[in-house]
């Protein structure tokens, strides 16, 4: 198509890096046509805030770098940040009316890391207010649309991202994955994206959810490409008291996930055609026993046979706890959610209501007017199971629970598989605007909520389309502590010999 | 099982939450279905079992890292100013909110 | 009826870190509105705490000072409520898992020694402040100015067991703990600043209930003389609603100085749910051995040890003893003057520094570190008592003196300018008293005929003759031997 931006001719980050490094194309053409194709694209609502002038600031900026000859990793490429992370220029909204207006006087440090690399920055996506929901369809500012299929949801919470990356919008984009909101929209969309191990990657200035479920993560086109997203975000910050400074002993700093990954890669092509031998792959019951749509099942069953095919074996395994992952996250989640939105209160910043007699009165109007009704939602289950007399029976309780379910984890991954592996999702995406109750939309979650649960690194790969309208399908692989580099691996054995996360919408 | 007007009151007023009677209703009725998702912890035996402090804490030895005591300076007015720029009402370098009487 | 007060307190104290507990803003005070204030004290979105270790290490410090236990795993928790000056709308506290459980602090009340358990302390933030001069908000509303500057500051947050049974007991209590964190140097103890607040938890029983009865708590006294007020005024007002047959109602109230009474806080009943749960934002804090070690090793000698060195070693009176260690400037003080007497000499150099010295540091409004005169300045003036050149009432003079700067504050050379040596020689004496006894013979008559009183009335009439500068103990032997042959 002629609206196809300059990037999507590279097929990967790293063809795209030597094309800059060879002064083939430059960081501010590069950024101009991706600027062109988003106004192109304004159909998706994948971005809330878009600033001509601030990108291409930073790809002039890139194009110095790249002439002086030593310019950072990832100088150039386009990429954008899902409103959640806090940025300074762009505004930064969390998809709430109660943060329309509002610029943060710093960045997050996750997009001080990717501009220390030189990534150019286009915006700000579109997401579920404050990173609750699974569709893109609870933003104060309108819903994001599939590109696959524009009836459809992109999934989410970050909806924006992954959209902006299916429709060839960006090279790359941040996102964040409390329950699994990096993996099932990347499901939904077709494209990649990984969530990392809890403390590898800096919480610090990323508007907090379940501040211990929240990660922060890339999603991309490919497993390679994630790399290149994922390794410069990966370090210890001191602003984050969460932040791990050492994973089971190795410095938590860009190299480690880069280091594994290329030797993981390595010992697969050592083994030459059938590359991940030795490779058990775990798949639990309880994935397959849900109410999973049987052509997503039979997609995901394609895929891992796949994987057989590349030499690996499958090994059937059990979670038992499975289905109570979902209320002990819808305890734990909303619970810390509405302790982390008091701050909203219209005192410092955010929404104030108009009307005012008192200060009782500004302070819950503002609230009640600036926040969506999920928003709301999850705000009164928190406060409820923390308050008198309900702490123990729920809080408490779910926080065992969550060591139990966290323990089945380890024990699988130690002791009778190497990786895990599953549907992202029971469905595909499904139509706008045709949303479930709260409860059912949030049992949608049941195969990513464990992981966010044991801080487990969990991933989503293409892997096939499914439903009457050829929807896309994700393969989930979940790892044990720290293995972002293994799991990249064994996505990259299997894009290796499968194209589907090349396909592009258009060509559907 | 679900809870009262009472209860929603209640938690309302504890999160501020100022809710419309159409908002009210609705997470009433949002709660039968929510208390019965998470009513179903009842219905597992945790005794002996530690809650999960950190989501890593069952992997490597997690504890809370410190911070050297060095003071940054005070911050200049202009500098102040704009970490305030987002408010919605301040005067002589304050923050204004409605008056509380004590 | 017999009725018996219970009281306890919470003490918070503000500890002297240069930042504060959770950001590295500065805690110094008295800086422009909202200048020390930070993104994470502002709260604003994606700003996360982390912890500052000198405040841990002022909590072990005090934990040490009154053996209380210190907890190898401590917990922080978040203490959910709205308030303007609590800008997450929760504050970072500790709730079920504090760092010191247990200790206790041994103090005077007048001459009797007691001692106080404490329940446990615990680390948390300071609030911002309220200032309620008429602003005008936006839509012309009356309105509050917020600063966030004390937002932050760390508090240690000290709980005794209600075992005071007085005002007196509690504002003795709240000053042994004042000058125990100074000692310290965890805290400037400055309570004009705010460094220092006690609420007090104050309920009434009929002496011989074990129950206790309703408490209610006095919030943000800032001062011991207003604790010791409120205090007795909440007593008193709980005994007359019980009298009446009312009962006491659970609540806060604040006390009026003004009015000098106490007065309840609007609050909601729900206000006191505070779903408290640990804080995600921040893995459990340990403590080891080695750090408690080293802590201890680095102490300074503590005011009960000082004390006791000062009984046994110096032959001080445990009351004496005691109120020397009050403050740590003064104990040194002291110390310093005793090393330059002659040994044995503690007792007239505590009487000095407890008396004199105090009065006149009183009356001007000086603490001891801004004495005009030296401790060194002072045993020159106490060794001169000692050794019998002067009397005790001559050298108050002298004292006097040198407050005010003369001779540079030299003891000697003002007694040498003024002619205040004492007369110690024998026979000048002895002709002195000869001279009395022969002007006032009515009066040596009334000694005679068994009147006591008229010995000390003769010493009166020698030490007038000599101007004050005989040795008094000489002018008493000499005149009991004429008398007495």
């Amino acid at each position: 198509m002629s609206d196809a931006p300059l990037h999507t001719q590279f097929n990967s980050i790293a063809q795209l890096r030597e094309a800059l490094v060879s002064r083939q194309v430059s960081a501010q053409e590069l950024a101009q046509s991706a600027l062109d194709a988003i106004q192109a694209r304004a159909d998706l609502n994948a971005f809330l805030h878009v600033d001509a002038t601030l990108s291409l600031e930073q790809a002039r900026d890139a194009d110095r770098l790249l002439a002086d000859g030593n310019a950072p990793a990832l100088a150039g490429v386009p990429i954008g940040h899902k409103d959640l992370f806090v940025t300074q220029g762009w505004r930064t909204t969390a998809a709430s009316k109660m943060l329309a207006d509002y610029v943060s006087p710093f960045d997050a440090t996750v997009v001080a890391q990717l501009r220390q690399a030189g990534a150019v920055s286009l915006g700000k996506l579109n997401c579920d207010e404050f990173g609750m929901g699974s569709s893109n369809e609870k933003s104060a500012f309108g819903p994001v649309k599939n590109p696959w299929n524009t009836a459809t949801n992109p999934g989410g919470s970050s909806g924006g991202s992954a959209a902006a990356v299916a429709a060839g919008l960006l090279m790359g984009a941040t996102a964040t994955d409390t329950g699994g909101s990096i993996r099932r929209p990347a499901a939904m969309c077709g494209v990649s994206g990984i969530k990392p191990t809890y403390g590898t990657v800096s919480r610090y200035g990323v508007i907090a959810n379940g501040s211990s479920l929240d990660q922060a993560g890339p999603i991309a086109r490919s497993a390679l490409d994630l790399l290149e997203l994922l390794d410069p975000i990966t370090a210890f910050d001191a602003a984050d008291a969460t932040s791990l400074e050492h994973c089971n002993g190795t410095p938590n700093q860009p190299g480690r996930v880069r280091h594994d990954f290329d030797r993981a890669v390595q010992a697969h092509q050592a083994a030459g055609s059938t590359p991940l031998k030795g490779l058990r792959i775990g798949v639990p019951d309880e994935f397959f026993s849900a109410d999973i749509q049987p052509d997503v099942a039979a997609t995901i069953d394609a895929a891992l046979k796949q994987y057989e095919s590349l030499g690996a074996e499958r090994v059937r395994i059990s979670l038992p706890r499975t289905s109570m992952s979902v209320p002990v996250y819808y305890v734990i989640g909303p619970a810390e959610s509405s302790s982390n939105l008091s701050r909203f209160d219209g005192v410092r910043y955010g929404y104030r209501t108009a009307q005012y007699n008192d200060l009782d009165e500004m302070i819950s109007r503002s609230r009640a007017e600036g926040f969506g009704s999920e928003v709301i939602r999850r705000i009164m289950v928190g406060t409820y199971v923390l308050s008198h007399g309900y702490y123990d029976a729920y809080y408490l309780q779910a926080q065992r629970l969550r060591r139990l379910i966290a323990d089945d984890f380890r024990r699988a991954l130690t002791e009778q598989c190497d990786v895990i592996m599953g549907p992202v999702a029971p469905t595909v995406a499904g139509d706008l605007g045709t949303e479930g109750s709260p409860t059912e939309e949030w049992t949608a979650d049941i195969f990513t909520i464990s992981a966010n649960l044991a801080g487990l690194p969990a991933m989503s790969i293409p892997c096939g389309f499914a439903s009457k309208r050829n929807l896309p399908v994700g393969l989930q692989l979940i790892g044990n502590y720290f293995c972002e580099g293994q799991l990249l691996a064994i996505a990259h054995a299997y894009q290796n010999v499968t194209d589907w996360h090349q396909r592009k919408p258009e060509q559907q | 099982m679900s809870i009262t007007q009472q209860d929603v009151d209640r938690i309302a007023r504890l999160a501020s939450l100022e809710l419309t009677s159409q908002q009210s209703e609705s997470i009433q009725s949002d709660f039968s279905d929510i208390l019965a998702l998470i009513q179903q912890l009842q219905s597992v035996d945790t005794q002996g079992v530690e809650p999960m402090a950190h989501p890593l804490c069952g992997q490597q030895d997690v504890a809370l890292r410190l911070r050297d005591d060095v003071a940054r300076p005070a911050a200049t007015t202009e500098q102040r100013d704009a970490l305030m720029a987002n408010a919605p009402a301040t005067a002589d370098g304050l923050f204004l909110v409605p008056t509380v009487i004590e | 009826m017999d009725w018996e007060i219970v009281i306890g307190l919470e003490t918070h104290v503000q500890l002297s870190t240069a930042s504060k507990i959770f950001s590295d803003s500065s805690t110094q005070y008295g800086a422009l509105p909202n200048t020390q204030a930070g993104v994470v004290d502002m709260a604003l979105p994606g700003t996360l705490p982390v912890m500052n270790r000198g405040a841990v290490e002022r909590a072990i410090q005090f934990g040490l000072a009154v053996n209380a236990t210190i907890a190898p795993v401590s917990v922080f928790a978040r203490k959910n409520y709205f308030y303007p000056d609590l800008p997450k709308n929760y504050q970072i506290s500790q709730f079920d898992l504090p760092i010191l459980q247990g200790g206790s602090l041994t103090f005077f009340v007048g001459e009797n020694e007691t001692t106080v358990n404490l329940t446990r302390a615990h680390l948390e933030e300071d609030a911002g402040k309220s200032l309620h001069e008429n602003f005008t908000g936006p839509h012309g509303e009356s309105s509050t100015g917020i600063d966030l500057n004390r937002a932050g500051t760390p508090l240690l947050e000290i709980v005794t067991e209600p075992e005071m049974r007085s005002a007196a007991e509690a504002v003795a209590y709240a000053r042994a703990l004042h000058g125990l964190v100074v000692w310290l140097g965890i805290c400037d103890g400055n309570m004009q600043e705010g460094s220092f607040r006690c609420d007090a938890n104050v309920s009434v029983r009929r002496k011989g209930d074990t129950k206790l009865g309703t408490r209610t708590e006095i919030k943000n006294v800032n001062s011991f003389r207003f604790l010791e007020r409120a205090i007795l005024y909440e007593a008193r007002r709980q005994i007359e609603v019980l009298e009446d047959g009312g009962t006491i109602v659970q609540e806060t109230r604040l006390y009026d100085s003004d009015r000098d009474e106490t007065r309840s806080m609007r609050t909601k009943e729900d206000a006191h749910d505070y779903r408290y749960f640990p804080d995600p934002d921040l893995p459990p804090l340990v403590v080891d051995s080695g750090w408690v070690d080293r802590v201890r090793a680095n102490m300074p000698e503590l005011p009960a040890a000082r004390r006791g060195r000062f009984q046994t070693e110096l032959g001080l009176t445990a009351y004496d003893a005691a109120q020397l260690t009050m403050q740590r400037s003064t104990a040194d003080y002291f110390e310093e003057i005793v090393q330059h007497l002659p040994q044995g000499s503690a007792k007239p150099a505590a009487n000095w520094v407890l008396g004199e010295l105090a009065a006149a540091l009183n009356r001007d409004d000086l603490d001891i570190t801004q004495s005009p005169v030296s401790a060194q300045q002072m045993a020159a003036l106490i060794t001169r008592i000692v050794d019998g050149t002067i009397s005790n009432k001559i050298a108050r003079d002298v004292f006097a003196a040198m407050w005010e700067g003369e001779h540079n504050r030299d003891a000697d050379a003002i007694i040498e300018a003024r002619g205040l040596k004492q007369i110690t020689d024998t026979k000048a004496i002895e002709a002195m008293v000869d001279q009395v006894l022969a002007d006032h013979p009515a009066i040596v008559d009334e000694y005679r005929s068994g009147k006591d009183k008229a010995f000390n009335s003769l010493v009166g009439q020698v030490m007038r003759a000599a101007r004050g500068k005989a040795n008094p103990q000489q002018v008493t032997n000499i005149l009991r031997e004429k008398l007495d042959s």
